[in-house]
């Protein structure tokens, strides 16, 4: 089995127009920056995929990632935890004109919902955003004197993530606190593509330190030095 | 509120984290909000073994790294550069939340717009206005042991920020268990404000003035005396 794929371009050529993408990384860490602009020179030169839903923790920053995404007009709405970043500008003036559509949802509720759908749970109760605003017409239950909420699961068609090493199986490594979704969201997509840095032959991975099992992800591309997204939007680098 | 100056005997935002920073345990899991709570790493007492959490996925935090030496790859939940103690672990956002909601934290500290006196906060919005975000709060309300706001007592234009019921957005119901302000300590149990620290330089009278709920004593109210140089 092999799943490497030889350019980012390639990698995301299928990806169609109103699909929903998770893409992985919070803030900067982990955001696999080169698939998502491949995504993006794909649609300024062919139109495609538009009106896709996206789904991170965040709504980008600065003027790379998934704000140009979210700039180029390619985004039709976002479901996120926290999308006021210190340089949202890109979502800010979209959502307040009302040309993007979101979603906002609790990190930890946000995490689990699409925990969830990669372990095959349809819905789950969380005590998180009980008697809030946000849990007004979903189902609650007591448990054990306490008051909880039910939530479903969150799946998508396609997962963007960024891994540190992968081999041709699948397999991943994270670097540092850049883990954060990207495990999760690879058990949720129908198809998982995953940037790595380093593209290891099978057993290059101990499978004592395999953290993403690759029976999780669909593509492997190499991305063998890649941007890292906060050092771009703190020298104003604009895609 | 007779000839007394609030905003003359208030305590510094610094020296409201010194003294959340004194009821931090040896030995414990604490997370801290981003923004003003996390200042009270600062002032966690000699000798005292704390491992911080934070949402993205870091257990064992460090300081700060000096300037020029971040690795944007760790970061913490505020998307501010750390450096890692020994022993430090990373996990994903849900073991991370895990660690929240299935009640493993011993403490967590956030901010606050309003407290209400049977526990309610609201922390997240102040109206209908603007772009929306949460974060992490709704879920850092749930779970951990304690769960402490620091604030000042009063809002900028002068409103009490405990109150009966909260009139801004919730972020959780019940929540919180201790609030360190500019003016006192008070403890929510049973529904009510129980007062366990004031300034020495403000009268009952004069701290319930500017509360706007009932502050109860089961007790004695010892004096928050924090140091003036913070």
């Amino acid at each position: 089995m092999d799943k490497t794929i030889a350019t980012v371009g390639e990698a995301v050529a299928e990806i169609p127009d109103d699909a929903q993408i998770m893409i992985g990384g919070f803030g900067g860490s982990g955001a696999p920056i080169e698939l998502i602009h491949a995504l993006i020179d794909r649609f300024r030169a062919t139109g495609s995929p538009k009106n896709i839903t996206v789904i991170n923790n965040n709504a980008g920053n600065g003027g790379i990632g998934i704000a140009a995404m979210i700039k180029a007009g390619m985004v039709g709405k976002m479901i996120c935890s926290f999308p006021r970043s210190s340089n949202a500008e890109a979502f800010n003036e979209k959502y307040l004109s009302g040309e993007i559509a979101l979603e906002l949802v609790p990190q930890g509720t946000l995490a689990e919902r699409i925990r969830a759908a990669g372990a095959g749970i349809p819905a789950f109760y969380t005590p998180s955003s009980y008697g809030t605003e946000l849990a007004n017409g979903k189902p609650t239950e007591e448990f054990d004197g306490k008051m909880y909420v039910r939530e479903r699961w969150l799946k998508a068609d396609f997962a963007l993530i960024k891994g540190q090493m992968g081999d041709k199986v699948g397999n991943l490594t994270y670097r540092l606190a850049g883990r954060n979704f990207n495990p999760l969201m690879a058990m949720a997509a129908d198809k998982t593509i995953a940037q790595v840095s380093d593209l290891v032959a099978p057993g290059g991975i101990d499978p004592e330190q395999v953290i993403t099992p690759g029976i999780f992800v669909d593509m492997v591309v190499q991305v063998a030095d890649p941007k890292q997204e906060e050092v771009l939007v703190r020298t104003g680098v604009i895609h | 509120m007779s000839d007394l100056n609030i905003s003359e005997v208030a305590l510094s935002n610094a020296q409201i984290a010194w003294r959340a920073a004194q009821d931090i345990e040896d030995g414990s899991y604490v997370n801290l909000g981003i923004g003003f709570p996390e200042m009270i790493a600062k002032f966690q007492p000699v000798g005292r073994d704390v491992t911080y959490h934070t949402e993205n996925g870091v257990l064992g935090f460090g300081n700060a790294p000096l300037e020029g030496e971040e690795d944007w790859d760790l970061i913490n939940a505020g998307k501010k550069a750390i450096t890692l103690n020994p022993g430090a672990s990373f996990f994903h956002h849900a073991d991370s939340f895990a660690m929240v909601r299935g009640g493993h934290l011993d403490l967590a500290v956030l901010g606050a717009y309003q407290v209400a006196q049977n526990g309610d906060l609201a922390n997240w919005r102040v109206g209908s206005k603007g772009v929306p975000a949460v974060g992490g709060a709704m879920d850092l309300v749930h779970g951990a042991k304690r769960v402490a706001v620091v604030t000042d007592h009063l809002t900028k234009d002068g409103k009490p920020k405990l109150v009966e019921a909260c009139t801004f957005p919730l972020t959780g119901v019940g929540c919180v268990t201790r609030v360190y302000t500019s003016l006192a300590v008070v403890d929510i149990d049973g529904g009510k404000f129980i007062l366990r620290e004031k300034l020495p330089a403000m009268t009952l009278a004069q701290l319930q003035s500017v509360t706007c709920a009932k502050l109860h004593s089961d007790g004695k109210i010892g004096d928050l005396v924090v140091p003036e140089d913070l």
